[in-house]
């Protein structure tokens, strides 16, 4: 049986300890899309991301992700990995002593996949995405600048090659020429390789390089609106209040449980 | 004083008669040396009171060799290669470089003024081993390097322990003129069938504006029990680097005395450790200052697996003339299993201003955050751990004092950490 292409998230609620913070999320992304997701902080951005790798410390308690029909949940981080989800992080973390080429060749190796070809993979993005190949040779991340690190990921993401890939806020302390630069790789790897895209923003500065298909309102750990790129312009000129209305009020379920005054800030953040 | 320290083995070690003397000296007393106790700081922790002495026997001669294991391909780039089997002198070559700068490696009593270099830097036993070093031990090696040398090869030590049943004590003393660049690395091995006690002792001379850059390499077989202590004594504006590779042994305790004498002096101490199975590492370090702007710097890192347990205590000593002391101190441990155990204790004795000290220990599992960015990229769990961990030791690997160190050390952890690899995943083993 092969099974239908596609990243689909259903009905997936998570909390971070007592912290209830996705209530019930739904999305598709096909091969070649680009989603989207943006909202006010602590509106569960962040948390959907974490959870879609499996990043400890979430606790799933409703819903299903399947990717390309295998169940992601069940899995491991880097099984999710190996099954083609990649995940961008909004905070790049250093790994001193550890090289960029042997993680990515470990990576390779753990996935049946020819690692002899990464080192030239890796100089050939990184031209591309106008990262100093000087920074190649250092341990993953370690002093690198906010906008570098970010560069980092997006070079990695095109040397693994992922089916899909969640972008968490890569647009966050990136200069314009870098933002470009990025958005350009992410853009043309839809186009090269069907790259499916979930992009987590805060601005719609990134959605105009990077054209999504769909953009989705994220509120309270819901999906509060969805459209087309218009709904992004409609967010830069209205700001999130004229979009959600009366949904920025905490909802009910934060007062049954007696929580602070924005109980779906992400703990963990 | 167990039956088999018989003062009468003490008395058919050979020996100049000064060093014959001196034993003689050292066994009358040492009814009165009370074996130490964990009641004491520096015995804290240790797993000293499992040590049953009457299992061991000081040898009054050398086993005959049955076999020779000497690396001869190995010498030709040293300034000296010396191996000292069960503690005695077996073997020794020097360069013809070195030998005609006057570089001297041999027994102590072959040297005109050896009396006065034997415990010239440790003066006082520190304990009961110390004793039954001197009392027991056969004649020490020693290594003179007169002033103004420099050598840019090492002198290489081999303390090799192929005797069963037995009570060791090799000791070394290392002399660095007034103005020397001198490289020394020492090889602790076994035969690995063997279950014995080797007490180790080095006494180390570093003179003005001398360099010492000193390793030891402990890679025993796990049937030993290790007692070491090496003492270093700086003159002014000296610099000495130790480095230590704490790997093998059952129980294997490394205790350093680092006494900055001169104004100027400098230290810096650096160890690697790595614990397995139900190995215990025990390191206990001084860093004594005792004249004015002199600085020492310590970094000890270990990784601790299965139910191994290691021990790290420390005391930065401030005297009160050594004013603009800087004096820092790190232990770092990462537990590979929730049965592993590390204990870090860093403490301070600081008797005058002006002094910049810091300490600084951690014991933690491999970072959950790194660990979970590797993981991301689609590493295994355990791969990612082992790279995290060789990562871990990246910074004291990099102040090995030779390469063929870092090179050795680094390819003993990758080796430990494959073996580990193969236990937690057996099916990658295939």
């Amino acid at each position: 049986m092969t099974s239908e292409r596609v990243l689909c998230i259903e009905g997936l609620c998570a909390k971070a300890g007592d912290a209830h913070i996705l209530g019930g999320i739904d999305l598709e992304v096909r091969p070649g899309e680009v989603h989207a997701i943006m909202g006010p902080n602590g509106s569960g951005k962040s948390t959907l991301s974490h959870v879609l790798m499996g990043r400890p410390g979430y606790e799933v308690t409703a819903g299903s992700v399947t990717l390309d029909g295998t169940d992601l949940l069940e899995l491991a981080p880097w099984e999710r990995a190996q099954a083609g989800l990649f995940l961008a992080l909004q905070h790049p973390t250093e790994v001193p002593g550890v090289s960029l080429e042997s993680m990515l060749v470990e990576a390779a190796v753990a996935g049946g996949r020819d690692p002899d070809g990464i080192r030239a993979a890796l100089v050939v993005e990184a031209e591309r995405i106008g990262f100093d190949e000087k920074f190649l040779g250092r341990p993953v991340n370690v002093d690198l600048s906010g906008g570098e690190k970010k560069r980092n990921e997006a070079l990695q993401m095109s040397v693994i090659r992922p089916r899909y890939a969640v972008l968490d806020e890569i647009d966050s302390g990136l200069d314009v020429d870098a933002l470009a630069a990025v958005a350009r790789r992410v853009q043309d790897a839809t186009d090269e390789t069907g790259l499916g895209v979930l992009v987590i923003t805060h601005f719609s500065r990134l959605l105009e390089v990077l054209e999504p298909d769909r953009v989705h309102v994220l509120s309270h750990g819901r999906i509060h609106t969805s459209g087309g790129p218009e709904l992004a312009e409609e967010l830069e000129a209205d700001g999130y209040t004229g979009i959600l209305g009366e949904a920025v009020d905490a909802p009910e379920v934060a007062v049954e449980l007696g929580l602070g005054p924005d109980p779906f800030a992400d703990p963990l953040a | 004083m167990p039956i088999a320290f018989n003062p009468s083995v003490s008395a058919a070690l050979p020996g100049p008669a000064w060093l014959v003397d001196l034993r003689r000296e050292v066994v009358e007393g040492i009814g009165d040396v009370d074996p130490p106790s964990t009641d004491e700081e520096v015995w804290r922790y240790s797993r000293i009171g499992d040590l049953d002495l009457d299992r061991f026997q000081p040898l009054a001669i050398q086993a005959p060799l049955v076999k020779p294991f000497m690396d001869s391909g190995a010498t030709d780039a040293n300034a000296a290669t010396v191996v000292l089997r069960n503690g005695w002198l077996e073997d020794s070559s020097i360069s013809t470089e070195a030998a005609a700068l006057g570089v001297t490696v041999g027994r102590i009593g072959d040297l005109g003024d050896g009396a006065a270099y034997f415990a010239s830097v440790l003066s006082t036993p520190a304990d009961l081993f110390g004793h039954l070093n001197r009392a027991f031990g056969p004649e020490p090696l020693a290594v003179v390097v007169p002033d103004g040398v420099r050598l840019d090869a090492p002198i290489v030590v081999r303390v090799h322990t192929d005797a069963d049943s037995a009570a060791l004590f090799p000791r070394l003393f290392v002399r660095c003129g007034v103005d020397t660049d001198v490289t020394v690395v020492e090889h602790h091995t076994s035969a690995s069938e063997v279950v014995s006690m080797v007490s180790p002792v080095l006494e180390a001379q570093v003179e003005a504006d001398a360099r010492l850059r000193h390793a030891l390499v402990q890679n025993l077989g796990t049937g030993l029990w290790n007692l070491a202590h090496q003492a270093f004594r700086v003159d002014q504006n000296a610099t000495v680097e130790t480095f230590v590779a704490g790997l093998g042994g059952c129980y294997a305790r490394t205790r350093t005395d680092c006494r900055l004498v001169g104004r100027g002096a400098e230290a810096r101490l650096t160890a690697a450790y790595y614990g397995e199975q139900d190995q215990t590492h025990d390191f206990r370090t001084f860093q004594e200052h005792a004249a004015p702007d002199t600085t020492s710097e310590l970094l000890f890192k270990g990784a601790l697996d299965g139910t191994s347990r290691s021990i790290y205590s420390g005391l930065i000593k401030v005297d009160p003339e050594a004013v603009r002391t800087r004096a820092y101190q790190t232990n770092r441990n990462i537990k590979l299993s929730a049965d592993a155990w590390a204990h870090s204790v860093p403490n301070l004795e600081i008797e005058t201003d002006d002094v910049v000290c810091s300490h600084a220990s951690t014991v933690s599992p491999v970072d959950e955050e790194q660990l979970f960015y590797l993981e991301s990229r689609g590493v295994p769990t355990t791969i990612a751990e082992r790279l995290l961990v060789e990562g871990f030791f990246d910074d004291v690997i990099s102040r090995a004092p030779t390469e063929a160190v870092g090179l050795a050390l680094r390819a003993t952890l990758v080796e430990r950490l494959d073996r580990r690899l193969r236990n937690l995943r057996p099916e990658a083993a295939a």
